[in-house]
Order: C-alpha cells, then structure tokens, then sequence
C-alpha cells in the first residue's frame, strides 16, 4: 500500500490537490484536538506522539507529490527543495533571524519601542550584577572546563590500565544522563545545612563528613566567592564522563608500537605520557575543551536551581534570564544575549576553519 | 624479570584505588537521593540517609525500671558500678559497649540500657513519598516536629506525561526533517547548497540564549504559547544544526552506487530516501535519536519559557519544587528519583549508541 503510493507513476493535479486538503485538515484539526485533550493526559500524550510525529512525515509525503506533480524541468530543483527547504526554513527562523532580530532589540528600551543606543550595552558591561556575573562566568570557564578536561583525562589514562573499564567509565559517565535540575536537588542534598547547635544532626553528608572530622557544619551555599567552586563542581560532575569517553576513544586510537618502542627505550609512564599520549590526543583535547567552554559559558540551570543567581553566584545566562521574564527588559536581555554570542565569535571562527580544512563538503 | 611482576600490581592497586575513589565520588550523591527517596519524611530529617546502611552504632535496647525502694540522692550501685544520680544521668560505660544511663528527673527511676549493636537493617522504608509525589490532590505527612502538614499534591504523573508528549516528537521530528536535509546536501545539486550547508555548522554554536526573545514572540503573535506544538518546533530548530551535521557525515559515505542504480530502478528520489537511506543510516539516526532525547527530556530552560505552568514538563515541575518546598526531602527525592528514571533507563540500555553519538558530534549549539 505505502510503496504503491510512492511509487505512483504519475501524480495527476486532483490528486495532490486531495492530499493537500487532507494534511491542512488533519494538521489543523489535530491540533485544535489536542487542546481540548487536556483533561484525558493519558489519551493526550499518546495522541500527541501520533500526531507529532504523524504530520511531520505527512507533510514531507505531501510536498514530494507536490513536487512531482510539476512539468519535468522544474522537478529536480523543487524536490531539492522539498528536502532541504524545511530544514534550511526552521533554521532561518530559529537562529538565523533571531539572531539580527535579537541584535536589533538591544538598541531599544525595556519595550522595544524607543531606541536607546548603546544604552544596554553601556549596562552589560558596567553594572555590578553583570561585572560580578562576568567574574563568575571567567570562573566556570577556567576552573570548570580545567576541572572537567584534566579528570577525564586521568580516569581516561587511569581506565585504560583497569580490567573493569567499562564498569568504572559508565558510572563516571551516568550523571550525563540526568538533568540540570536533577543534579541540583542531588547535590542540595549534599550541601544541605541545618544549623548549629546541640542535637543537630546533619542530614547533609558534606557537613556530616566536616563534622565526623571536627570541623563546623557550614551553609555551603551561602559562602560568598567559594559557593561558586560549590557550584562549578556539579558541572564537572556532569561533564567530566563527556571528557573522558572522547578522551579516551582517542587515547585507544593511539597506534599500540608507539607506547612499546618508548617502552623499550625505557620511558617510564610519566614520560609516556607526557611526550606520546598527549601529544598525540591534543586535537581531541582541544575540541573537548572548546565544547565544555562553550556548555560552561552558557550554563543557566545549575545557578538557577540552586542559588537562583543570589549570594554572589550570578552569571550571564541566569542574568540574561532574570532580565527578560523576571524584570520585562527585552532591551537589556537582548544586549546580555549579544555579548554572550559575541564571547563565542572565536570559537565559531575556530569550528569554521577546521571545516573548511577538512573539505567535508565535495 | 622477577622484579617487574610485583612493581605491575603494585602500580594496578594504586590505579584501582584512584578509580574507585572518584567511582565512590561520583555515584554517592545519587545514591543518597535514592535512598532518602524511600525514608518516612520524620527519619529524613533526623538521621542522615547513611544511618539506613547497615553499621554498628550505640542504641537504646531496653529500659530497666528500678524498684521504688532505691533512694536517688544516696549513691546507687547497679550492675557492679555505683555512682551518685548526676553522673548516671550523664551515662556510664558498665562494660564494654554497654551504657546506662538514668532517663528523666529523680523519681521517674527509669535507667535506659543502650549498647553497640549492628543497625540498619530494619529501615523504615516506605513508597508514600512517589505516591505523594505523583499525586495531583491534597498530601499530608509529618515534619521533624510531628506537625501534621497538608500540601497540594506535584502531579508528577501529569509532568512524566508531558515530558513524554513533549521529547518523543520533539526527538523524531528534527531527526527526520535533518535527514531529508543531510541526504538533499549529500547528494543532491541545487544552487546555493555550499553556503548554506556552511551556514548550519556556524549555527552549531550559537547560543539559543540569543534566538528565545524572538521565538516568544512568534509564539505569542500565532498563539502557541504552553501548547506541546511551541516545544517540538523551538526544539527542532535548535537540534537541527547538529542532527544535520551527524547525518550528513553518515549520508554522505554512504556508496553512490546503490542510489545510481535505484534511479535506473525508476525510483524517485522520495522512494530511494524512505526505502534505502533510512534503513541503512540507523546506526547514525538512533544514536542522534538518543542524545536528542536525553537532551530534550533534561532540558528546563526552553520548557521554562515555552511551556510555562501550563502542560509543566518533569524538570519544570521538579524546580518548581525546590523553589516552594525546599525543605520537604522526602518530595524533593523522589521527584528527583521520577525525573531520572527515564533518562537513566534510555541511558543503560542504550549507552553503546549513545557513545557513538557524542563521538560523532562535539558540538551542540
């Protein structure tokens, strides 16, 4: 039945124009039912799914016939269109315009009525909230990204060495399954407080262990320029397994002579290390590096959940945040998201080079 | 020779120790979660998750009642050891492990026994917490202080639901749509397709920070604001440059032969696309299939503004909860516990895919 279809012949213009009218239909009635789905979440979620994923297919299948329905030598460009055209769109219309429109609005005021000039750019890079977010953000960047590349680096090398591997790296790497907002609860946990005083029992295992060794139960969170290393280190937590599964995919690509003929000229771990292993992986290094620093830079979640930007844990992106649907300032917002594009500029420029260097393109 | 073989182990056991202490780092945090989640919320908070592992610990065994005949002010002997009421109150050790200690005033005459025993093993463990999580109506349940307290239910059930409505599509979706796009790229002629295919790999690293003010509004002007259709689009549009990149890597070493000669065949592009590329790009399509999907179900920020309250997702619902209920750990942990389930199950069954899949795309915008 679905092969016949494709392989229809010859689309006839009553055809296609019939199956036009019946994609509008059950793209536009299938929407206006899963609105009134709402009280039934069962049937809801299931038809959501169908549809979903039904009219996404659906449409495709309509445009081919459109496409093939046209005079012959129309029809190579239109059915290039009809594959590449609905990605290239949404593109357009999700970064692309977005982008300039973005741009634009950073000129104008809270509304977006009255322009301003550089007004919000004067903010972005002037006011306290924003100086401090930027300290903080520099922060993430160098001791976050540091942390995360030079960990799975070692559990890389480390694991490579251990005959339970793959059970050591996958409950390194689980936390990359688990959300932002997950990791926040688990490690409020961790760095939960309640007070001193006898007969206080610490349910946090932080200020238990602190307090098993002597030490006093402090409000980790609350630490002013230390509860961002609190912070950062549930990131690296996350992340650290990314590292470490690219790392080492690398480290095991490393032709196997090389480590024997150092070994036989008596390099010892350290020196192999250090002059093979790491050269040879420092493409991959690199790239890790560059991801991690973009994930920390536009890093939003963690601060949100568990401090909410307060107690000196601000950054850009909470900021950002706070700017736009906390205080209703699309003009400030737009000029925060901005100057985090422009901090990625290089990285852009960096990825582009190494394209084109590649010549993925024929 | 002979003194090569201890140095390997000894350096082995060093290696093993680093590993399993940055194992027991990592894992421990969320097994306290895990564990807490099934606690009765009075024992959360007066004992930490860790007291539910079986150890040795001093504890109350029995309490003796002493004849009325003892007079408190005088000194009182009991079990070989005599000493004045003060220091009975403080407790003294009768033997090893063994400590008693007087309960209460002068005439309560209550001696309390407590003894190092192995503990842990009878926790009070209980499911009420999911179910009190799960629940949309009213729950109530005892804080520290034995306050009877009643909240409005999270509706997590509701929340799984939505994520599910949500990240299913939003996984498939650009999925297809990108494939469509890597093939047509791959394999097709058409003007303009070298800068624009340079376009999506600048794209990658965009911010989507910079693309939300505008997209809100787009979303307010059609109307589509909280609705499911709000998320599959903003999540396709922000998936596409990678899922496109991947698949056009895939695509693109896929042999020119078996397209040549499915045109001789007489098929369309549409049929050679659904009938061969599909089936033989699986590996690359369920591999993105599942980074998208663990990307999508943990996202908050873009749920956060598109969704808003209305149709509230796992992660929203889960940090809402932290902003209102801070405190209430048995929730907390079990909400965090119904959010991760999902992810961690995909994450387990499928992690070989999942590997191959950050390996193939470093990037993600």
């Amino acid at each position: 039945m679905l092969t016949d279809l494709i392989n229809r012949p010859k689309t006839s213009k009553r055809y296609v124009l019939v199956l036009v009218l019946i994609t509008f239909a059950i793209l536009i009635g299938g929407f206006v039912l899963l609105q009134k789905m709402q009280n039934v979440k069962i049937l809801m979620t299931l038809f959501a799914v169908v549809w979903g994923v039904g009219s996404a297919a659906l449409l495709y299948f309509t445009m081919n016939s459109i496409a093939q329905s046209l005079p012959r030598k129309m029809r190579s460009v239109a059915v290039a269109i009809v594959f590449a055209g609905p990605a290239v769109l949404i593109l357009f219309w999700a970064l692309v315009l977005p982008t300039l429109r973005t741009f634009w609005f950073s000129f104008f005021d809270a509304t977006g009525s009255k322009f301003v000039g550089l007004k919000n750019y004067m903010f972005a890079f002037t006011d306290p909230i924003m100086l401090e977010s930027f300290r903080n953000n520099l922060l993430w960047m160098i001791f976050g990204t540091s942390t995360c590349v030079i960990l799975g680096l070692l559990i890389a090398v480390l694991g490579d060495k251990s005959k339970h591997e793959k059970v050591f790296k996958s409950l390194i790497f689980m936390p990359m399954a688990i959300s932002f907002v997950g990791a926040g609860v688990i490690w409020k946990f961790v760095y939960a407080y309640k007070g001193q005083g006898i007969n206080i029992v610490e349910i946090g295992l932080l200020n238990a262990i602190v307090t098993a060794f002597g030490g006093e139960a402090q409000p980790w969170l609350l630490v002013p320029f230390w509860n961002n290393f609190f912070l950062i280190f549930i990131m690296v937590w996350l992340q650290t397994g990314y590292a470490m599964v690219i790392i080492s995919s690398a480290i095991k690509a490393i032709p196997s002579s090389l480590n024997e003929a150092a070994r036989v000229d008596g390099a010892n771990g350290f020196t192999i290390f250090f002059k093979i292993t790491v050269p040879f992986i420092m493409p991959t290094i690199i790239t890790v590096t560059t991801t991690i620093l973009i994930f920390s830079l536009k890093l939003f979640d963690i601060v949100r959940v568990m401090t909410g930007g307060n107690y000196g844990t601000n950054v850009i992106a909470n900021e950002f945040y706070l700017r736009q649907f906390t205080y209703g300032n699309t003009g400030e917002a737009s000029a925060i998201a901005i100057v985090l594009l422009v901090v990625i500029v290089p990285v852009l420029y960096y990825n582009l080079k190494e394209f084109r260097s590649r010549k993925v393109l024929k | 020779m002979k003194k090569v073989k201890p140095k390997i182990q000894k350096s082995q056991i060093v290696i093993a120790a680093v590993l399993i202490l940055i194992v027991t780092l990592w894992t421990v945090p969320t097994l306290g979660v895990f564990i807490t989640s099934f606690r009765d919320s009075k024992d959360i908070y007066s004992s930490g998750w860790w007291s539910v592992l079986p150890h040795k610990d001093i504890v109350k065994t029995v309490e003796i009642e002493l004849p009325q005949d003892i007079d408190p002010d005088g000194p009182i002997t009991l079990e070989g050891h005599t000493a004045n009421f003060n220091q009975w109150r403080e407790g003294i050790e009768v033997s090893e492990g063994r400590i008693l200690r007087w309960y209460g005033n002068k005439r309560s005459r209550i001696v309390e026994v407590y003894e190092k025993k192995w503990v842990g093993f009878g926790a009070n463990l209980t499911l009420s917490n999911y179910r009190d999580v799960l629940a949309a109506g009213t729950v109530t349940f005892e804080d520290a202080q034995g306050n009877q307290i009643t909240r409005q239910g999270n509706n997590f059930a509701d929340a799984v639901l939505n994520s599910i409505a949500v990240s299913i599509p939003a996984t498939v979706i650009p999925i297809l749509i990108a494939a469509f796009a890597a093939y047509a790229f791959a394999w097709m002629e058409f003007p303009g397709r070298k800068p624009l295919f340079i376009m999506i790999v600048g794209l990658l690293v965009v911010p989507l920070q910079i693309a939300l003010i505008p997209i809100l509004r787009d979303f307010t002007a059609w109307g589509l604001n909280g609705t499911f259709v709000s998320m599959w689009l903003a999540h396709t549009g922000f998936g596409l440059p990678l899922a496109v990149y991947l698949l056009y890597n895939y695509i693109s070493t896929l042999p020119r032969d078996i397209f040549e000669s499915a045109y001789l065949d007489g098929a369309t592009p549409f049929t050679t696309f659904v009938l061969l590329v599909i089936p033989l790009s699986v590996p690359a399509l369920a591999s993105f299939a599942i980074f998208q999907f663990l990307w999508v179900w943990n996202d908050y920020l873009v749920a956060l503004i598109f969704l808003g309250d209305k149709n509230r997702v796992v992660t929203s619902a889960l940090a809402a909860m932290v902003g209102e209920k801070g405190q209430d750990w048995h929730l907390l942990t079990s909400g965090a516990f119904m959010s991760m389930i999902i992810p961690l199950m995909v994450f387990f069954g499928l992690q070989r895919f999942f590997v191959k899949g950050l390996m193939a795309g470093s990037v993600k915008g």
